[in-house]
């Protein structure tokens, strides 16, 4: 465990040492204010819920995660780094864990820092904080599944933006694109995909109700792909 | 200190490393020698666990590179090709980064990092950043991070790759003083550089050793007889039978003697001891006066030619 908190310390700061982390933050968060203002128009009718808000948070990060995940790998097989963090007393599982970390430290950042949009609905609507903190439990349990994705597309190339595409394919075929053939699916297709899309059980947990299951889910997602992210780095070694 | 048996990597079809064994031993600098692709880096990836092998060990400082890889990443420090850097990162940030991933206790990192940037010169960059560095610099930066936690053994891949001569000289001179201390393996198909740093080279070719040994045993070994070039102010006629007739000569060749009335030869001997001092002595006995007199050397430069051009040496 002892090389995941440099890795992490790395690659958190190294969102700021260029303009990205603030470029990254200063777009989500006018795509998150601007989105919903225009969406929902809520000022104008003065009844917007929260659930446009998450609703709103869970699409605008099927974008913005793979934008934050597709430099984790895919720059170090770039500049050649690799082959020198991999001969780092460093374990490989090390290595992916320390850098999923960082990127999730940066997306709950940028999660966290539209925390006054939610309170001002709160404020004109239901001022209760259940489905607040249950939303954001699921923003985050859905973006840290999205990254697990994220990260293990960066993986598998050196070219940044077929990172960045890839899991965005993925990421819109998970959430969005599942929930649109749900719609014109029998009834037992529809329950399987309601199942597997990641959006699904963002919006029970978004309406409050934190089911375990829903929760198994994403943990799942999350471990399966780190898993791959894993087979992914050791590749080198197969050939 | 690095011991290497029977080692053979494929990649696919090809084969990269075939059947090789070398050792290093402590405090030795050794030169890896060898055109592109004969299988240098290879080699080193395996020594450095960043890939394995096929078949056959590596060991370094007696411990396994598959088996007990992180014991082995511990002892070494590692040099890839064009010392691959983050860009990004500040020079001191960078060295600050190694030295916790390396696991040096946090009290002495300071201490080590400046030491690093003594040793390597890196005072007058220690505020900018890696990107913006020389290449020559960013070397150097490299170095600095093989040698941050003192490891026993240094990996170079191909140390000067893209430097100019000023650059060159002094990378060299820091691995010169860097090999009194550790066990060096350096990678380089710069024949000068082996010479200028190295106690004892390996060539490889093909994925295969194809030589060992110091400088001077390479040449010789390639060699494998002496010659030497002789000119005496006398008759071709006079000279030639008696040439032939010295002892331990094996055979002679005429040279055009680019000097009226002298003659020029080059003699060649199986025993490699005292043809000097025949050809000096009968010059004297037969009255000649001796105009020159030299050994013909072979550079390792033509011994690594032939040996990797396959030929029979």
């Amino acid at each position: 465990m002892g090389s995941v908190a440099p890795i992490f310390k790395k690659e958190f700061l190294g969102y700021f040492q260029s303009p990205i982390a603030y470029i990254f933050l200063t777009v989500f968060l006018i795509l998150m204010h601007g989105l919903l203002f225009w969406a929902t128009g809520f000022l104008v009718i003065g009844q917007a819920d929260l659930r446009d808000f998450f609703g709103l948070m869970s699409i605008v990060l099927v974008f913005f995660v793979p934008a934050i995940s597709m430099r984790l790998w895919a720059e170090e097989m770039k500049l050649g780094t690799m082959e020198l963090l991999m001969t780092f007393p460093v374990r490989d599982w090390e290595a992916v864990i320390g850098k999923y970390l960082a990127a999730l430290a940066m997306i709950a950042l940028a999660i966290l820092l539209t925390i006054p949009l939610p309170i001002t609905i709160g404020l004109f609507g239901n001022p209760d904080a259940g489905p607040i903190i249950g939303g954001y439990l699921g923003a985050l349990l859905l973006s840290a599944a999205y990254l697990a994705i994220g990260a293990w597309t960066s993986s598998t190339t050196s070219n940044q933006i077929i990172s960045f595409i890839l899991g965005l394919l993925i990421l819109l075929v998970a959430s969005l694109g599942l929930d649109w053939i749900r719609q014109f699916s029998p009834g037992w297709l529809a329950t399987w995909l309601a199942y597997f899309s990641l959006r699904t059980h963002f919006d029970s947990i978004a309406r409050g109700v934190v089911d375990i299951r829903d929760v198994v889910f994403y943990l799942s997602v999350i471990g399966f792909f780190l898993y791959l992210n894993v087979r992914s780095v050791e590749s080198r070694k197969w050939s | 200190m690095v011991e290497i048996r029977n080692l053979r990597k494929t990649f696919g079809p090809t084969v990269a490393v075939d059947d090789v064994s070398f050792d290093v031993a402590k405090g030795e600098v050794l030169g890896f020698l060898g055109p592109n692709g004969a299988g240098k880096t290879t080699t080193m990836r395996v020594l450095t666990c960043y890939i394995p092998a096929d078949s056959g060990t590596a060991r370094v400082a007696g411990f396994d590179t598959y088996a007990e890889s992180i014991e082995v990443r511990r002892r070494i420090g590692y040099l890839p090709e064009s010392a691959p850097l983050y860009l990004d990162m500040g020079v001191m940030e960078y060295l600050s980064f190694v030295a916790s991933i390396r696991g040096l206790p946090k009290s002495m990192r300071e201490r080590r990092i400046a030491d690093m940037v003594e040793l390597c010169n890196l005072g007058s960059v220690r505020h900018k950043t890696v990107g913006e560095l020389s290449k020559g610099f960013r070397q150097r930066v490299g170095l600095a991070q093989t040698l941050i936690h003192d490891p026993d053994v240094l990996i170079l891949d191909e140390p000067t790759t893209g430097l100019d001569p000023n650059q060159i000289v002094q990378i060299r001179e820091l691995i010169r003083r860097i090999g009194r201390e550790k066990t060096v393996l350096l990678s380089t198909h710069i024949l000068q550089e082996v010479e200028a740093t190295c106690s004892r080279v390996q060539i490889i070719d093909n994925g295969r050793l194809v030589a060992q040994g110091t400088t001077e045993e390479l040449t010789r070994f390639a060699v494998g007889e002496r010659r030497v070039v002789v000119r005496y102010r006398a008759a071709a006629g006079d000279v030639e039978p008696r040439l032939r007739e010295l002892g331990g000569v094996s055979g002679i060749n005429a040279l055009d003697s680019e000097e009226p009335g002298t003659c020029r030869y080059e003699v060649i001997a199986d025993e490699t001891d005292g043809l000097e001092e025949r050809l000096f002595r009968l010059a004297v006995e037969s009255g000649w006066v001796l105009t020159e007199l030299r050994p013909e050397t072979r550079s390792l430069e033509q011994v690594f030619q032939s040996l990797t051009r396959g030929e029979v040496v």
